[in-house]
This record gives C-alpha cells, sequence and structure tokens, in this order.
C-alpha cells in the first residue's frame, strides 16, 4: 500500500516539476533539450512495447518514425491543414506498421531483428534516392508550427508544453497497456509463446497489434519531432536513428515504464554535451552499447534498483543483527 | 561494347565481390547465429587498410595488399570474438548490440583516420585494358574480379563439403549442442570462421576498392547488400550466398539503369518475396 502512495506522490512531484520547468530553467536551450527527451521518450516508450514487452527486437523503428516525419511533412509541403497532415501522417504510418509487421512476424529473434533492419533500410533508401518525392538529401522544411487553442507553438515553452502533454498522454497509455490483459498476454507471448497457443490465445494476432501499438505512439514521437526541428531529411530514416532509440530503451531498462524515459535523457543529454565539444558522436555512442552491454546488460534502472534493493537489505540486516547483538549481550 | 553488356559484366563483378562479403556473413549467421552487423564494417575498414598499403608503397603488389589487410583483419575478428562476444555466449540480443556498437566506433575511426573524402587506388597495372572474347572486349579487372570470387567459392565449397574441418563446421551449423558432445571444440569453429568472415569481407573490400572506391558510409551500405543476399539465398549456406550474391549484383546494376530513383528498393523487392513465400530462403533448410 505504502508503494502505490509512493508511486503516487513520486508522480504527482515529476508532473510538477516537469511543468515548471520552464519557469525555473529560463534559458531557451536548455528548455529545447527537455522538449528533444521528451520526444525521443515518446518514440522510447514506443519501441519499447516491441522490445521489452513483445521481446522482439526492432532495429527499423526509425523507418516508420521518419514515415511519420516524411508524411506531415509532405502533406503540409502540399498545402493541407495542419490536422488532416497529421492524421494522414498517423494513417500511413499505422499502414506501414501493419506491412512491417506482417513480413518482419514471420520470424522472431534474429529473424526478426534483421527483417526489420532491411525493412529500415528500404524507408531510407526511399527518402534518400527517390528524390521526385522526398526531395532526397536535402529534406523537406516545416514552414510553421500549429497553434493549439489560439496559441502558437513557435515559442520553445509553448512547445514544451506541447511535447509534454503527449509524453503525459503516451506514459499513461503506457502504463495502462502493461497492466491490461493485453499487456499481460503480449507477455505471456514473450516468455510462453506455445503455452500461450495451446491456452487459446492468437500469438500472432497479439505481436501484431502490440506492432500496430507501437508504430502508433513512433509516428506520433515522428510528427513531434518534424515540428521540433521543422525539418525533416534521410539521416532520420538512418540505421543510426534505430540504433539510438534502441540504446534509449536498453541503457535504461526494456520491459519497465521509467527505463526508456530515463533511458532517453540519458542519451539526448550525452548527444548534445558531447556533440558540443568534440564530432565524435558516433564513438561516443558506440562504447556506450559496447559498456553498457558488457557491464550493465539488464539496463540502468533495473541495475540500479537491483542496487538499491541489496543495499536497504545490507542496512535493514546490519539493523537487525545490531539489535540482535543489543539483545544478546550479556547484562552486567 | 553494347549498353547491356557493360551492365551484364558490372553485374556479375558486383555479384562477385557480393559473394566475398556475404560468404562470412552466412556462415557467421548460420554457426554462430549472430546476425554480425560489423561485416560491413569489416569491408570497408579492410578496404581503407588496402587502399593505404597500396598508397604508401605506390604499387605494393594488388594482391598482397589484398592479403595482408584480410590478414590484419583475420586477427582483429578473432580478437573480438573471443574477447568480446565469446563473453555474451548464447545471448543473440546483446551479441547483435554489441557488434552494432563496435561498427558506430570503427566508422567514426575510419573518419578520423581517412577523413570523409573517397579514396579510389588505381586499377593495378596488370589488369588494365580489356581483353577480346569473340569480337566483343571485356574489362580485364571486373572479369578478375569474378575469377577470385569464384575460386574463392570453390575453395570454401571444398573445405566444406571435404574436408575434416568442413565436416565439424556443418556438424556445427545442424546441432552445436551434439556437435559439443562428439567432441568438436564448437567454440573455436566460432572464433576460426569469424577470422575467416573478417578476412573474406576484408578481401573483397580491397579487391573492390578500385570499382566502388572507399568511402565514409560504405559499411552501412554494404551491410543490408550482405543481408539480402543472406535472407535470399538462406542461412549458412555457401551456395545460397553465392547465387543470391549474383542474384543482386545484377538487379542491382540493372535497376541502376532503368530506375534510377527506385534501383534501392528494387533491391529488396525479392527479399520481400522470398520471406513471404519461402522464409527460410532459396538454399535454407527449416532451422530447428
Amino acid at each position: 500500500m505504502t508503494s502505490v502512495i509512493f508511486k503516487r506522490v513520486a508522480a504527482g512531484t515529476a508532473i510538477v516539476t516537469l511543468a515548471l520547468l520552464p519557469l525555473w530553467v529560463g534559458n531557451p536551450y536548455y528548455i529545447n533539450v527537455a522538449s528533444q527527451i521528451l520526444i525521443f521518450a515518446v518514440f522510447a516508450l514506443a519501441l519499447n512495447v516491441l522490445v521489452g514487452y513483445a521481446g522482439l527486437v526492432s532495429l527499423g523503428h526509425a523507418g516508420l518514425f521518419a514515415i511519420a516525419g516524411y508524411a506531415g511533412a509532405l502533406m503540409l509541403q502540399a498545402g493541407h491543414s495542419h490536422l488532416v497532415a497529421n492524421m494522414t501522417a498517423i494513417v500511413v504510418t499505422i499502414a506501414a506498421s501493419a506491412v512491417f509487421a506482417v513480413l518482419a512476424l514471420r520470424s522472431t529473434g534474429i529473424g526478426f531483428l534483421m527483417i526489420t533492419l532491411a525493412l529500415g533500410q528500404i524507408v531510407w533508401g526511399i527518402a534518400y534516392r527517390w528524390a521526385a518525392l522526398t526531395n532526397g538529401d536535402n529534406g523537406v522544411n516545416v514552414t510553421n508550427r500549429p497553434s493549439l487553442f489560439g496559441v502558437g507553438l513557435a515559442s520553445a515553452d509553448a512547445f514544451y508544453y506541447t511535447t509534454l502533454v503527449a509524453f503525459i498522454a503516451t506514459f499513461a497509455t503506457m502504463a495502462v497497456f502493461v497492466r491490461s490483459p493485453f499487456g499481460a498476454s503480449l507477455r505471456g507471448a514473450r516468455d510462453q509463446a506455445r503455452r500461450m497457443n495451446a491456452l487459446g490465445y492468437n500469438v500472432w494476432l497479439i505481436r501484431f497489434l502490440a506492432f500496430l501499438f507501437s508504430g502508433f505512439w513512433t509516428g506520433v514521437a515522428g510528427l513531434l519531432f518534424i515540428y521540433y526541428n521543422q525539418f525533416i531529411s534521410p539521416q532520420v530514416a538512418a540505421l543510426q536513428t534505430s540504433a539510438e532509440a534502441l540504446l534509449m530503451v536498453i541503457s535504461g531498462g526494456s520491459a519497465t515504464l521509467l527505463g526508456p524515459v530515463v533511458g532517453a535523457a540519458i542519451v539526448v543529454v550525452m548527444k548534445n554535451v558531447v556533440s558540443a565539444y568534440v564530432e565524435r558522436w558516433n564513438m561516443v555512442l558506440g562504447i556506450i552499447f559496447v559498456v553498457i552491454i558488457s557491464f550493465m546488460p539488464e539496463g540502468l534502472v533495473p541495475g540500479t534498483a537491483r542496487l538499491w534493493h541489496m543495499a536497504s537489505r545490507a542496512v535493514r540486516e546490519r539493523r537487525k543483527s545490531a539489535v540482535a547483538g543489543t539483545i544478546a549481550e550479556p547484562p552486567t | 561494347m553494347s549498353l547491356w553488356l557493360t551492365l551484364a559484366v558490372n553485374s556479375i563483378a558486383l555479384g562477385g565481390l557480393l559473394f566475398l562479403l556475404s560468404a562470412g556473413f552466412s556462415l557467421i549467421f548460420g554457426l554462430m547465429r549472430i546476425p554480425n552487423l560489423m561485416h560491413g564494417s569489416f569491408f570497408m575498414l579492410g578496404a581503407y587498410l588496402g587502399v593505404t598499403l597500396l598508397d604508401r608503397r605506390m604499387e605494393l603488389n594488388f594482391w598482397l595488399a589484398a592479403l595482408t589487410s584480410a590478414f590484419v583483419m583475420a586477427v582483429l575478428g578473432g580478437l573480438i570474438e573471443r574477447f568480446l562476444l565469446r563473453r555474451l555466449n548464447g545471448r543473440e540480443l546483446p551479441q547483435v548490440l554489441l557488434t552494432l556498437g563496435l561498427s558506430f566506433i570503427i566508422a567514426d575511426l575510419c573518419l578520423m583516420i581517412w577523413t570523409g573524402d573517397p579514396w579510389q587506388p588505381a586499377t593495378p597495372a596488370h589488369l588494365r585494358g580489356a581483353v577480346q572474347v569473340a569480337g566483343l572486349f571485356f574489362p580485364l579487372y571486373r572479369l578478375m574480379i569474378v575469377v577470385v570470387a569464384v575460386v574463392i567459392a570453390v575453395a570454401l565449397w571444398l573445405m566444406v563439403d571435404w574436408t575434416r574441418l568442413g565436416a565439424m563446421i556443418r556438424a556445427g551449423v545442424d546441432d552445436p549442442p551434439i556437435a559439443r558432445v562428439v567432441g568438436i571444440k564448437v567454440s573455436r569453429l566460432f572464433t576460426l570462421i569469424f577470422a575467416l568472415g573478417a578476412a573474406l569481407a576484408a578481401f573483397g573490400g580491397v579487391v573492390g576498392a578500385p570499382y566502388l572506391s572507399v568511402y565514409p558510409g560504405l559499411d552501412a551500405e554494404m551491410l543490408p547488400l550482405a543481408l539480402i543476399v543472406v535472407i535470399l539465398g538462406g542461412t549458412g549456406s555457401l551456395l545460397g550466398a553465392l547465387v543470391g550474391s549474383f542474384l543482386i549484383g545484377f538487379l542491382y546494376n540493372f535497376g541502376q539503369a532503368m530506375f534510377p530513383d527506385l534501383a534501392y528498393v528494387i533491391l529488396f523487392l525479392p527479399m520481400l518475396l522470398v520471406l513471404v513465400l519461402r522464409p527460410q530462403g532459396l538454399f535454407g533448410r527449416v532451422m530447428s
């Protein structure tokens, strides 16, 4: 019971802190970094549905992210309203997710990873080479951000609040999803696919729906991304983007709610800090990968939780033995 | 020479290069169940090493440079397998991520050392010019690539099908636990195959350098090609890798000529077809 109260207090504090962030961080640069973190947190949470809860590692999510971004940007460029552009982008992304899922779900494990990698590369190939559609390497500009309820989102603060709302919506949905029967059946399909099958669950369908669910939130992240940068180029669809998103999920801890968020914060902050001083972001990214996989394979959040439990248990035992010691002490 | 014939010759040459790249990838995947995401990096790093060797001592024999580079990469690949991948034995996801991380490090190191400009060594002197067959001229160097690829394919086939080592490899691919039980040192085979795969990729990189040139991003371009070839041909099958390579070689060149915008995407179509109709690949067996 106390842990539930503790969690609620922690969640409330986190939301209040995030909501007040622009007040105590005046500098728009840092507010923009915070927006980036939230955008990539949405992306990482979406990827975590597959990587963490379904046990299906996708290296093609940059493709879906870019499809949403390109669809939105191209619709806007064609003169459609923000609402129409966003709706179309989401529909296109879900359709693309369905195609990805049908092909990739012919396999699990390493096969799934290889197929999603190849599919992601196809999207990159289209973005890069099919210049008539995507403007090739020059990318597509998004000239203006929309306004919601009469408030323009051009300023860093206003945009931050938009991403915050989207992030909270994502996080809340994920929290519900994890506890839902659907989430439980997805985890069941991950751990015991055969037994789930024997129990009458359609494992393929569960995974397919999870892929669509993940694709939807990836699309939301992709749209936030193009409104944030007001630009999209083939680099977004590159394998490196998929790898970064995967690093966020894994470094924070997959199959946890908070892990991808923490991972997104770490990767975005690292990227901003490292890029400010050296041009070697790729090397740093690679080194983090190698170090995390070699030394903390379960991710930072579960890793820290494990250490915390160990430490608190040690403290309790010491206290217990100290108490026992005083009792055992013979009266003098 | 007509356009179509030029395209065909180029296709076969590219197919030969792709075979050098993907044969190792296929064996590594078949035996170790690791899609080695470093494979494109081996190709690129090997090519850079070869280019440097050719550049420093002008006309250091082309083949000697290729072999030296292959040897260096074999050692590097062996070390990576022995000291990094081995620790993650059997855990597929961390192995994949480790190779991905290493590929980023290698890519950035190459960018640091060889800068962002493309390097293109001259075609070796004894391979310039063309040979005349039946009134048609064929560029000697492209033919040479094909000959080398075929020789290596035959050598690999002989090794896998006719030697004791090959029998052990096949046993390891078919059923690693049983292979271990009958006394085959599967983990030593892993190191060997990994080193061999790295060497083949590096060799292909050097041989292909005068044709493809070497530039940052070559690794990310070659890796999906190896992936397609292996999905097409079936994992662990050398024949599959050979057929897949030539198929992709033709698709790439003809696609480039006919639909330049979509050439890259066309490459993936046969892969998608195979996935839908025959998931184990053209020459693959159903994996247990």
